[in-house]
């Protein structure tokens, strides 16, 4: 099968075409740096996402924190992982890099905290 | 009447990065004054990823990035007031400014960066018309009350305008239960990123529809729906191919205005292209002494070239404090043949052979063309680039030889040359 | 005591109200809308016309010229944004200049002070951005300018405050004559009982009129649409600026507002809906083109909004003023232009004849004035500062662009008929209303609204009934 995409490491958005007739030998071409070859790989392959969003925070400076996910998680993993972040209530002060849902939905990766909360 | 020697106006990402660089460059006497209750700016509700690749060389939020130079600014005691609204600044650099706390100040400044952002166009200045109930809203302020306040505007929303905010909107409306119908955008191309045309809208398979305008809104208490048209090569709708798609909601990004109310009463040239004001390669505008950085200079789509050219100000503002420079002669740069506007406008005829960054915007896409600087007919530097569009600023690096070059020159032209453009 | 019922709290409904309230009565004002001024009265031009243009003889001209006359006193009691700025009626064409002299004529057979006929150079003269092509123009010193919703709402806060009350969300369905008194039927079911109707229902009047009366009237929502400007073009004109009507059309103004934008407008399209303000994009351009004419370096760049009005036009032509064929029921219907100017006038001699019927006795404890909402973009840097002193709100600037505190905020909504919804605030206040249109104050507005009601920030609405402005939490 051959897939057209645009790359997304970087503002020039490269079309490439992905030719993966043969799993074990993918073939990227329109690519103009090295890191086209490896994202239409992953495109293919394990497509995956940043995901960032909010949580309630509770006795702080405003009623909202934003969290990330720390790393990129599996692409079809996003809505699954933003329902988690519905149940959460964190309590001020929140200091970024504190882990909000720990191991999202058994990927491996936290969603961590993005901005310092004052308590009120 | 107070008197202080740098006062920075706004403490988003340029004026902390102004702070930042002007302490650095031995300027101890520093006030910034933000309006909000906090500082950071608009990247307080960016809670999207895709910051700092540049200036820290990993991706950060919105609210990691501005921490970062918030943390540079308090290390460093620089003093800042929050809640403090600067309601006027004159042109013998006073400033006036209001809050709960300090009532009604006024700051004679030696010097003074200007660092007040840029606001959204709104429905009226593109003329939709129709019915006027609630649910329009620029995309900015949806954002806001989504990120920061925790409200959702609707639930079925339809999208005016492909600029990054915009298809920052789609994905977030989305993440948030709501169904995004259409992005609707006027040109035959997007002024967002490409990255984010893929991981906001394909990934969620949000029509992006090109060429098309909102031509009425429905609804008179809350909007019911509004109707999409394509338009011709002029832009015109055409009628016939009006359709109705039902929504709750019309976010409208269609373009960003730096917001230059405060350089106006200070007597600042600006210019008709970028809404901004004309500065020099020292980030000085018109005014002696008044500085001007980040987006209420022209609109960036990266937060990395605003605090690097806002560190620029910074530096240069602490410079002038310390040895008053009376203005020098300066060639104005020329902008042509596909190339709107350069910032820095004009370079200074002075010594200063500095590396130097110019930053500017292309009018149209225009695919394998060079982009050219001539002093005084003379090819200076070339870059040959296979796309370029109006969405994605080109940045230039010019070496001290270069610049040289350029300040010695009685004529700085930029064009684009070749391809599309011969 | 005698019972009055008003129908409709637009400009004329508030005034009568005000002007009825020196004397001793029940007097009840029941409105469809959720707010004062939510008709007619907040989309037109904001002209206090000088009355040269009335035909002579009718009630247009009579009150047009009555009124004009009120304004100093009334704005100064009132505290509105009032300015007699003069008006010019442009003519550009040697061909039609006798239709200048016409108009200058009627003005002095109406009554009209002060007309003079300037030529075309005296005319750049007083407006220097007027287009060359002007030959010569009529100019009435006595034009002047006004706030139409803020004084809408200045003579109901000050008929409030003097024991009128003030229903919304009310509208009329029945309207039937007993044996004693009027009962009048709302929509929620609710009957009032009143002595006195007085109909100053707007584009609804001839509803109301014919649910009662055998002597029909027929009102026709006439549209029209109007483009303001920001208010760095506020040097285009000092003066408002007519185009002579023509046998091609009545031609479009140009005109300064109170609070120093510009105003183009309006166009007339006579409509069915009596509810239809919305806006056409191909009349907003016909409508600046127009413009263009009068002064040609206007530009679409500098457009902050767009937005529609309806005038209340009777088939007669005229206003109908006073008792109905129905003793007891008084009509004030057709007013449109020159109405608001016309206003003041009306409601003054309306009260007398109330007051005459019902033998009503003058209410000594009538306070004629009333104090706004201190603006603190108009203030001087020591008047801010003595506000923020007494009130640390002041200090909270929450409209960037119009630079509306949020002391003034809660003002708009803590005062008698204060604000209950954004539009409501927006009217009071200005905030929302530079260029950026509300899109930073929005979230901001809608806080100090759900604080100072007690409502929860979902309940918040633009202007009342399904408006509001967001659906829910997201989390």
């Amino acid at each position: 099968m051959i897939k057209e995409m645009i790359c997304i490491n970087c503002p020039i958005g490269c079309h490439l075409t992905v030719d993966c007739t043969d799993i074990n030998n993918i073939k990227v071409t329109g690519n103009t740096c090295p890191r086209g070859v490896t994202y239409g790989i992953n495109e293919v392959t394990a497509p995956k996402r940043m995901v960032t969003g909010s949580v309630k925070v509770k006795g702080g400076n405003i009623p909202m924190v934003s969290v990330k996910s720390k790393e990129a998680i599996p692409k079809e993993l996003i809505f699954k992982s933003l329902e988690l972040l519905k149940n959460v209530t964190l309590t001020a002060p929140v200091h970024i890099g504190d882990v909000v849902v720990k191991d999202i939905c058994g990927c491996g990766i936290d969603f961590v905290a993005t901005k310092e909360i004052k308590q009120q | 009447m107070l008197n202080r020697n740098l006062v920075i106006i706004g403490g988003g990402p340029a004026g902390l990065a102004a702070a930042k660089a002007a302490y650095d460059a031995g300027e101890k006497d520093i006030l910034i004054l933000e309006r909000e209750n906090e500082l950071g700016g608009i990247l307080n509700q960016c809670i999207h990823n895709g910051f700092g690749l540049h200036t820290f060389k990993e991706e950060l939020t919105g609210p990691e990035y501005a921490q970062r130079y918030i943390d540079e600014v308090q290390k460093r005691n620089i003093e800042y007031k929050l809640a403090a609204t600067v309601v006027d600044v004159s042109k013998d650099k006073v400033v006036t400014y209001v809050s709960a706390h300090d009532g009604l100040t006024q700051i004679q400044a030696k010097a003074i960066v200007l660092a007040c952002g840029c606001r959204e166009r709104p429905r009226g200045a593109i003329n939709i018309a129709g019915m006027r109930g609630a649910g329009v809203y620029s995309a900015g302020t949806a954002q806001k009350l989504v990120n920061i306040d925790g409200y959702m505007p609707g639930k079925e929303v339809v999208i005016l305008g492909s600029g990054d905010i915009g298809l920052i909107m789609a994905r977030r409306m989305t993440f948030e239960g709501a169904k995004v119908k259409a992005v609707v955008e006027l040109m035959p191309y997007s002024s967002g990123l490409n990255r984010n045309i893929v991981q906001c809208l394909k990934d969620f398979d949000i029509p992006l529809m090109f060429s098309h305008t909102v031509v009425e809104i429905k609804g008179r208490e809350r909007v019911t729906g509004v109707v999409i048209a394509e338009v011709d090569d002029k832009l015109v709708p055409k009628m016939e191919t009006a359709q109705l798609i039902p929504c709750d909601t019309l976010l409208l990004s269609v373009g960003l205005l730096p917001e230059n109310e405060l350089s106006k009463n200070a007597t600042v040239e600006l210019s008709n292209v970028t809404g901004g004001a004309i500065v020099d390669d020292n980030m000085m505008t018109s005014v002696e002494g008044v500085f001007s950085c980040g987006n209420i200079l022209h609109v960036h789509d990266l937060v990395d070239f605003v605090s690097a050219e806002s560190e620029i100000a910074g530096k240069c503002a602490a410079e002038y404090i310390k040895e008053y420079h009376a203005a020098k002669e300066k060639v104005t740069i020329k902008t042509q043949n596909g190339v709107r506007y350069c910032v820095p406008h004009q370079l200074n005829k002075d010594t200063n052979y500095q590396p130097l960054n110019l930053k500017m915007r292309v009018s149209n896409v225009f695919k394998k063309v060079e982009l050219t600087i001539t002093a005084d007919g003379v090819k200076v530097y070339g870059k040959k680039r296979p796309v370029v569009a109006p969405g994605e600023m080109e940045n230039v690096a010019l070496n001290s030889e270069q610049v040289k070059q350029l300040k010695n020159a009685k004529e700085v032209v930029i064009s684009l040359c070749g391809g599309d453009k011969q | 005591m005698k019972k009055v019922l008003i129908i409709g709290s637009g400009i004329t409904g508030s005034a009568i109200a005000r002007e009825l309230a020196r004397y001793q009565a029940d007097i009840t004002v029941l409105e469809r809308g959720n707010d004062v001024s939510v008709g007619t009265t907040k989309a037109n031009s904001g002209i206090v016309h000088s009355g040269f243009d009335a035909t002579p003889n009718t009630l247009k001209a009579k009150y047009n010229v009555e009124g004009n006359k009120m304004f100093e006193q009334l704005s100064r009691e009132l505290d509105f944004p009032f300015r007699r700025n003069g008006s010019l009626v442009l003519c550009f064409d040697e061909a039609e200049k006798d239709g200048i002299t016409k108009l200058y004529e009627k003005g002095v057979a109406n009554g009209v002070p002060q007309l003079e006929i300037l030529d075309g150079k005296q005319v750049r003269e007083l407006e220097p951005h007027v287009s060359d092509k002007v030959v010569c123009a009529l100019h009435a010193k006595t034009g002047g300018l006004v706030s139409p919703y803020e004084m809408n709402i200045a003579y109901a806060e000050n008929a409030c405050v003097n024991g009128v009350k003030f229903l919304f969300e009310r509208k009329v369905t029945k309207v039937a004559k007993k044996a004693k008194a009027f009962e009048v039927t709302c929509d929620n079911g609710e009957k009032y009982k009143a002595d006195v109707v007085i109909n100053c229902a707007g584009v609804y009047a001839d509803d109301i009129n014919n649910m009662v009366c055998d002597k029909k009237l027929h009102i026709v929502p006439r549209k029209g649409d109007y483009v303001l400007m920001d208010k760095t073009c506020g040097y285009i004109c000092d003066h408002t600026l007519f185009q002579q009507p023509t046998k091609m059309g009545k031609g479009v103004l140009v005109t300064p507002t109170t609070h120093g934008n510009i105003l183009v407008g309006p166009t007339a399209l006579d409509i069915k809906d009596k509810d239809d303000v919305d806006t056409y994009s191909e009349q907003l351009n016909e409508l600046f083109n127009k413009a263009l004419k009068t002064v040609p370096e206007l530009t679409k760049r500098t457009i902050i909004t767009q937005f529609s009005g309806l005038r209340a036009h009777e088939d007669g032509g005229d206003f109908v003023v006073g008792e109905s064929d129905v003793k007891g029921f008084y009509n004030v219907a057709g007013i449109e232009s020159p109405g608001l100017t016309s206003a003041p006038a009306i409601a003054v001699d309306i009260a007398k004849q109330v007051a005459k019927a019902l033998q009503l006795a003058a209410n000594d404890s009538f306070v004629a004035t009333r104090k706004g909402i201190p603006h603190f973009a108009t203030l001087s840097n020591t008047e801010r500062q003595k506000l923020i002193d007494a009130n640390p709100l002041y200090g909270k600037i929450v409209c960037r662009c119009e630079m509306v505190t949020e002391g003034e905020i809660v003002d708009s909504i803590r005062r008698p008929l204060g604000a209950t919804d954004m539009d409501g605030v927006k009217r009071r206040t200005r905030a929302g209303m530079g260029r950026c249109q509300a899109g930073f104050c929005t979230p901001r507005v809608m806080e100090i609204i759900a604080r100072e009601t007690g409502k929860d920030m979902t309940e918040i609405t633009k202007c009342g009934g399904k408006s509001n402005m967001v659906i829910g939490r997201t989390k």
